[in-house]
C-alpha cells in the first residue's frame, strides 16, 4: 500500500476518478429516472457501471495496481471477492430456488 | 559506520511497522466487505418480503439518494486532496480537506437519518416487514460507518493540530483514506442494489 512513488497520488489522478465515477454514477441514475428501457436492461445497466465503478474506486482512490501495490494485499482482495461470490451466490441460489419448490 | 547501520536498521523497522499495520487494516476491511455482502445477500432474498407494508416505490426517493451519492462520493475526492497535501507535507492544507470531508461526510448521515426518521414516522420503521429488516440493517450499518469514519476525521484533525504530520500521524491518516474510500464503494453497492431497482 505504501508505494513512494506517485503512480496515483496526483492531483489529475483523483480528479479523473471522481469525474469517471460521477459519469458512471450519472449513467445508472438517468437510466432509472427516465425509463428508457425495460426493467431488465435498466437493471443491467445498473449492474454493469456498478462493476465498473467499483474497479475505478479501486485503482483512483485505494492505488491498486499489479505494479506497486504489494502482493498480500492483492491475494487478500482475490480472496474476499471469491468469498463474497460464495456467500452471495450461493444465498440466492439457495434462497431463490427455495421460493421456486415452496410455490 | 556502526550506528549509521543501526540507525538505518531502525528506519527499515519503522518502515515496516507502518506497511504491516497498513496491510492488516487492509485484510479488516476485506472482512468488513464480508460482512456487507451478506447484508446484501440477505435484503437481496428478502426483497419481496413486504408484509402487506410499504413497498420500495413507495419509499425511496431517486433525488434523495443522488444527493447523499454525490455528497459522498465528493467527500472521498476531497479526503484524495488531503492525502496529496500529506504526501506533500503541508498540514494546514491536509486539516482544511479534511474538515471539508467531515462536513460532507456529516451532511450524508444527516440526509440518511432525516430519511430514516420520515420511513420510521410514516409507519415503515425496520418492524414493519422483513424487507424494512434487511434495509435498515444493511443501509443502517453503512451509515454508522460513514458516522465512525466522521468521527475518526475529527479525531485525525485535532492529532494534526497537536502533532504535526508525524510518521505515526501519517500511518493513520493513510489509514484513515483507506477507510473512507471502501465505504463510498459500499455506496455504489447500496445504490445500485437497494435504491435503483428498488424505484424501477
Amino acid at each position: 500500500m505504501s508505494n513512494s512513488n506517485a503512480g496515483t497520488h496526483t492531483l489529475s489522478s483523483y480528479l479523473t476518478g471522481y469525474v469517471i465515477a460521477l459519469v458512471l454514477t450519472a449513467i445508472p441514475f438517468a437510466f432509472a429516472w427516465a425509463g428508457w428501457f425495460s426493467v431488465r436492461t435498466t437493471l443491467l445497466v445498473v449492474a454493469l457501471t456498478a462493476i465498473v465503478q467499483v474497479v475505478v474506486h479501486l485503482v483512483y482512490f485505494l492505488h491498486i495496481n499489479y505494479r506497486t501495490t504489494a502482493k498480500e494485499n492483492l491475494l487478500a482482495l482475490a480472496f474476499a471477492g471469491v468469498l463474497i461470490f460464495l456467500m452471495i451466490g450461493g444465498t440466492l441460489w439457495i434462497m431463490f430456488d427455495l421460493h421456486y419448490q415452496m410455490m | 559506520m556502526s550506528v549509521e547501520a543501526t540507525a538505518h536498521g531502525a528506519v527499515h523497522g519503522e518502515q515496516a511497522k507502518y506497511e504491516d499495520r497498513e496491510f492488516g487494516f487492509w485484510v479488516y476491511l476485506m472482512t468488513d466487505s464480508l460482512i456487507f455482502a451478506l447484508a446484501f445477500a440477505t435484503y437481496v432474498v428478502m426483497i419481496q418480503n413486504y408484509s402487506d407494508g410499504p413497498t420500495q416505490k413507495d419509499l425511496f426517493s431517486l433525488g434523495h439518494t443522488a444527493g447523499e451519492t454525490f455528497l459522498l462520493l465528493t467527500s472521498t475526492l476531497t479526503f484524495g486532496f488531503a492525502s496529496l497535501a500529506m504526501r506533500a507535507g503541508q498540514a494546514s492544507r491536509v486539516m482544511l480537506w479534511l474538515a471539508v470531508t467531515m462536513i460532507l461526510g456529516v451532511g450524508f448521515v444527516g440526509m440518511e437519518l432525516a430519511e430514516f426518521s420520515g420511513m420510521i414516522a410514516a409507519g415503515a420503521g425496520p418492524d414493519r416487514s422483513g424487507m424494512l429488516t434487511a434495509f435498515f440493517t444493511l443501509v443502517g450499518t453503512h451509515g454508522v460507518h460513514v458516522t465512525l469514519g466522521s468521527l475518526g476525521i475529527f479525531v485525525m484533525i485535532c492529532q494534526v493540530a497537536v502533532k504535526g504530520l508525524t510518521r505515526p500521524v501519517r500511518s493513520r491518516l493513510t489509514r484513515l483514506a483507506m477507510f473512507w474510500h471502501f465505504l463510498d464503494i459500499v455506496w455504489i453497492g447500496i445504490f445500485s442494489v437497494v435504491y435503483l431497482p428498488g424505484i424501477l
